[in-house]
């Protein structure tokens, strides 16, 4: 039996009158690894900041394990281009740092060789594995990655996730990921919780793809496939990248990519 | 003859030397308006302090941190956008001194000295208060660089880590109020702000780290503190306005050498 180290009861956010969650329970044992997937506005992140103390519940309290320790990657940096700061510099900053472990740290997640880089002018994806970096110099036995992909093509976004997992199997720590995309992470999560302002439901990634409320929310799996193909092909031809390839990559039908896309 | 001289030179290289660090922070976490608004409230300070008749540093300290304290509770409220709120409490707080000093009949205020400064008039006292200030200054910012600079970079990932943001917030506030009372003398209430942010814009420039350009804003300022009180010296220009000319010109040249910046 692993021991427990979060657990959420009854969380209630209300913000100005609107109900941002609203009796959320949920748990994350040692070494396990939850996903959190719901639409936008679904208040991933906001049950993620009461986690990591940012954001008070007003009703409904966290437990925390007194051993917690958490590591956090935030979905994005931004430091004032009015601060000069290296990648060394910036993870020296954690606190209580070993500063012998800050190369091998980053070695370890793949960017050892932008110890002395400005952070300014790093990649969406060299900055979410500085970030990572960061919050493994934590030393934590909780990683909380709120939205690890964001800004990562897709290639990046397998090695990103395939990075966490084995960092996750080197390190034995539980982790509570935020995603919009289930099929990326599908393999390798233990829980999915989809919330949509309450846990619309939860269990393992198979249970939760065949549960009404998570195709009422994100469509029956397949069904959809082809309307996410034609919608991304058709976006393509507008935005002249052109790469017929693209349709055949594993593209999840929810709406959010299609939102996405057309942006670009 | 020359002692003037040599007492406004040690007094103003001090306030520069303090200024600079702390003038990085400012710029790190556009706190400019900000530290405007204390500034202005300065005078108010001095006002109140002869009304009571207390120590005018003090009642500049008191008062600093006082209206920091509110400005952060106003904040938290989110009733009207931040720089709104800054520029009603600068210019009501500095159109309050204005008005408090005119109640002051028995005592003449040389009003252009608060406000722009007179280096040349700096007294053993003053500079006393510079370097007692100045050092604590300096001590505090050394013992709590990290906790400060990792607030800078990212308050989330700070409070997550345990860093106690809350308070460390409140420190930062309190060396602006600090810095801002010590270099009143120097160049006033409306000028301080400058001190503080263009030797560390310049510096900007030149830097890689953050200790470099704290140390080279600190460089910077006394550069601009001694070419202010040189052309002050041969041009009789007014010093306090002087320091700050030659500090916008080191800015301008920095800025158009031809060098990336780092």
């Amino acid at each position: 039996m692993s021991t427990r180290l979060v657990t959420f009861e009854n969380i209630g956010i209300t913000f100005d009158r609107r109900i941002l969650l609203s009796s959320i329970d949920m748990t994350i044992d040692e070494g396990e690894i939850v996903t959190l997937i719901g639409p936008n506005g679904s208040g991933k992140s906001t049950l993620i900041r009461t986690l990591l103390g940012l954001q008070e519940p007003t009703s409904g309290k966290v437990i925390r394990n007194k051993a917690l320790r958490i590591g956090y990657m935030p979905q994005k940096l931004h430091i004032d281009p009015t601060l000069p700061l290296t990648v060394k510099h910036f993870l020296a900053l954690v606190r209580n740092v070993n500063k012998r472990d800050i190369l091998p740290t980053l070695e370890k997640v793949g960017v050892g060789h932008l110890l002395n880089s400005q952070v300014h002018v790093l990649s969406g994806g060299e900055t979410q594995r500085v970030l990572l970096a960061r919050a493994l110099l934590n030393r934590p036995n909780l990683l909380v990655l709120d939205e690890p992909v964001q800004g990562v093509d897709v290639n990046g976004q397998v090695a990103l996730y395939n990075l966490i997992e084995n960092i996750r199997n080197e390190l034995h720590c539980a982790v509570l990921m935020v995603s919009h995309d289930l099929h990326l992470v599908m393999a390798k999560t233990d829980t999915v919780v989809c919330i949509n302002q309450h846990v619309c439901c939860s269990g393992t990634p198979q249970q939760v793809t065949g549960h009404p409320a998570y195709q009422a929310l994100f469509g029956i799996p397949g069904a959809d496939e082809s309307i996410a193909i034609y919608a991304h092909q058709h976006d393509h031809v507008h935005d002249k990248h052109g790469d017929v390839l693209d349709a055949d990559t594993p593209q999840d039908g929810d709406h959010h990519d299609h939102a996405h896309c057309s942006h670009h | 003859m020359m002692d003037f001289l040599i007492r406004a030179l040690v007094g103003g290289l001090g306030v520069a030397a303090v200024a600079g660090p702390l003038g990085s922070f400012v710029v790190w976490r556009r706190m400019a308006y900000f530290g405007d608004t204390l500034a202005h409230s300065a005078l108010l300070g001095v006002a109140l302090g002869f009304l009571l008749n207390v120590n005018l540093n003090l009642a500049i300290i008191v008062l600093c941190v006082g209206l920091a304290a509110v400005l952060v509770t106003l904040q938290k409220k989110h009733i009207i956008a931040t720089d709104t709120l800054l520029g009603i409490l600068a210019h009501s707080s500095l159109s309050l001194g204005l008005v408090a000093v005119s109640f002051l009949d028995n005592i003449r205020i040389d009003l252009m000295a608060y406000l722009f400064g007179d280096l040349l008039a700096i007294s053993q006292t003053d500079l006393y208060w510079v370097y007692g200030g100045g050092l604590l200054v300096i001590a505090l910012l050394v013992a709590f660089w990290k906790p400060l600079l990792a607030m800078t970079v990212n308050e989330e990932l700070a409070k997550v880590e345990g860093y106690p943001v809350e308070s460390i917030r409140l420190l930062l506030m309190l060396l602006v109020a600090l810095v801002i009372a010590v270099a009143m003398k120097i160049v006033g209430v409306l000028l301080i702000t400058s001190l503080m942010i263009i030797p560390a814009a310049t510096a900007r420039k030149v830097s890689a780290t953050p200790i470099q350009m704290a140390v080279m804003a600190s460089f910077i300022g006394c550069l601009s503190v001694c070419g202010g009180l040189w052309a002050s010296y041969h041009w009789d220009t007014p010093t306090g306005p002087s320091v700050v000319v030659c500090a916008a010109m080191l800015f301008l040249i920095t800025y158009s050498l031809p060098f990336r910046r780092r």
